[in-house]
């Protein structure tokens, strides 16, 4: 448990960091882009001892899993495809809004505690080799969704 | 002896290449080259193989001088590794180990902040730590 809430806090951290160095509030786009590089590294140590992937669909199952449960310590509670490029990860307690109650003024608030994340997923998946898109849905909070949209050719 | 170890990014450029002998450094280049079209076709032909799951690739081919092995990590980053063919002290499980440690060094690499994924490693502990790894089995 301490080992955890160190995460926990960093994250707090560098989104306070990140939101108060720029000038608008609502960029986001810094923490996503840390969020980035941090995913394309680590996929490279998470993937060492992993056979190699048969195709996306194996892929997006790995990010649920494996790569989910150490960094948030447990899966995602489902996954859905359109078998056309779009998937939808959805977490019902997703670590980093667990603390926050739930509300709608807390609601405003979301976006920034989600953005790490997409970027996190979104560089794991380039390194693999799948070029995507990926955006956060807040509507109750601590449940979060992502939306996965790999843009082929 | 000559032995030659080489990291290709994933668009085939070359990472990192070290050799015990600078003298055919020029020569064992050509070898990893050559090994790319075979890493290439090794990748397309064997999907859905059950065999193709390992990132290990086996021998990619051999020449009258050179045994030349690959491996492909699930971020397409390759790893060609050229020996001579009278070295016999070389066996499959020892290629795969080099292959093991050589994997081991790029990852740890790579989480380096200071590195830009695609740029040439230049770092000098990365260096070292395969110049050891092939002075340990040349």
């Amino acid at each position: 448990m301490s080992e955890e809430i160190v995460f926990d806090c960093l994250h707090a951290e560098i989104v306070n960091y990140c939101l108060n160095n720029s000038k608008d509030q609502n960029d986001l786009g810094t923490l996503e882009y840390i969020g980035f590089t941090t995913g394309y590294r680590l996929i490279e140590r998470l993937t060492r001892d992993v056979g190699r992937f048969k195709d996306e669909l194996e892929t997006m199952k790995f990010i649920c899993t494996d790569f989910w449960t150490l960094i948030y310590k447990k899966q995602v509670d489902n996954l859905r495809t359109n078998n056309y490029g779009m998937y939808v990860v959805q977490d019902k307690a997703f670590r980093f809004l667990t603390r926050i109650s739930p509300g709608s003024k807390q609601l405003e608030q979301a976006p920034k505690f989600v953005a790490f994340t997409c970027g996190l997923v979104r560089g794991a998946l380039s390194n693999l080799g799948i070029n995507s898109t990926v955006t956060a849905e807040v509507q109750t909070i601590p449940a979060c969704r992502f939306h996965i949209e790999v843009n082929r050719g | 002896m000559a032995f030659c170890i080489a990291v290709i990014g994933k668009d085939n450029a070359p990472l990192y290449l070290a050799t015990s002998d600078v003298e055919r450094e020029l020569d064992l280049q050509y070898h990893v080259h050559a090994a790319l079209d075979v890493v290439e076709e090794k990748c397309v032909i064997g999907k859905g193989a059950p065999e193709s799951k390992e990132l290990y690739l086996g021998q990619l081919f051999s020449t009258e001088n050179h045994k030349i092995y690959g491996f492909v990590t699930n971020s397409k980053i390759k790893f060609i590794v050229v020996i001579d063919s009278s070295n016999i002290a070389l066996r499959e499980n020892e290629v795969r180990a080099i292959f093991r440690n050589l994997h081991m060094l790029y990852t740890d690499a790579v989480c380096n902040p200071f590195y830009i994924p695609g740029e040439q490693l230049t770092f000098k502990k990365f260096d070292r730590a395969v110049q050891k790894l092939m002075s340990g089995n040349v």
